[in-house]
């Protein structure tokens, strides 16, 4: 089985740094202490025989939060943490929904009978993950490279400020592009 | 050493990240709350993989599936806040408010 240790202080430190995302004023810092929270998260992973997932999420996780830091650097009003100000609203309403929720959640996980373990994990957990995704959830695995590809092209489309239809008409025919500072030689 | 313990752990995270989603006036801050939401759903399915049906590989698809959900977030977030950033000079949610009415 499991040992109990590596575990709790994972999910405690993963609790801890989740809550100092909120708590922290530097936008560098907030971005980070999410990562710390994904990379233990990503330990329990890995704790429950998960390599190769475990490993996928310190991957992504470290290259989406190293994107992450410079958006929130571009966006924020306060990168630096320099100017302390609050940027809550609702607070205590807020508190009470998620205090709520997670007592019900808690109360929920004690109280439901969970179903007896079934079947015993496989020797290579990676390749029964493959298998499945190859296999038998293929339609899984579609849907998410559609969603994926969606995600691209809606992202691309909503990013560019000026495109070709912008600048050559709604039927791409216009001579010249319409742009605010007109380029070229003047031919 | 149970499924309890890593239940609770999820559940917690979750709490955190919609407590954040609640609470944030800024779009990038609330996408953080979401992706901690995500985070403790990773660490329940990889718990109930290995504790209620390690035999079957239906687990390991569920994380998958979160992990994409949340590079889409990401992105499509990021896309939106440029977007309307761009457009309206809004970075915070309140000043994006206008549906409401």
């Amino acid at each position: 089985m499991l040992s109990a240790v590596p575990a709790w202080v994972f999910g405690a430190l993963a609790l801890v740094s989740g809550a100092l995302v909120f708590r922290l004023d530097s936008m560098a810092k907030v971005t980070f202490a999410l990562l710390a929270s994904f990379l233990f998260v990503a330990g329990e992973v890995l704790l429950l025989g998960l390599g190769y997932l475990g490993v996928v999420l310190v991957l992504m996780m470290v290259m989406e939060m190293v994107i992450m830091v410079v958006f929130m650097i571009m966006y924020m009003m306060n990168p630096a943490g320099l100017m302390p100000m609050a940027m809550f609203h609702n607070t205590r309403g807020s508190a009470a929904i998620a205090g709520g929720i997670f007592i019900a959640l808690t109360v929920g996980i004690f109280l439901v009978d969970w179903p007896a373990r079934a079947g015993r994990p496989p020797a290579d957990s990676t390749l029964a993950l493959g298998e499945s995704l190859m296999g038998g959830q293929m339609l899984t695995m579609m849907t998410l490279g559609l969603a994926l590809f969606a995600t691209i092209v809606a992202s691309v489309v909503l990013a560019t400020h000026r495109g070709r239809y912008d600048r050559f008409g709604d039927d791409l025919r216009a001579d010249h592009p319409d742009d605010p500072i007109p380029g070229g030689v003047g031919r | 050493m149970s499924l309890e313990l890593f239940l609770v752990i999820g559940a917690g995270l979750l709490a955190i990240g919609l407590f954040g989603a609640l609470t944030q006036q800024s779009v990038v801050m609330l996408m953080m709350g979401l992706e901690l939401m995500l985070n403790g759903v990773i660490v329940a399915a990889a718990a109930f993989w290995y504790y209620v049906a390690p035999g079957t590989a239906d687990g390991q698809v569920l994380i998958v599936v979160v992990i994409t959900a949340m590079a889409v977030e990401m992105a499509m977030g990021f896309a939106v806040v440029t977007a309307i950033f761009r457009a309206r000079d809004v970075d915070m949610t309140d000043m994006a408010a206008d549906l409401k009415e």
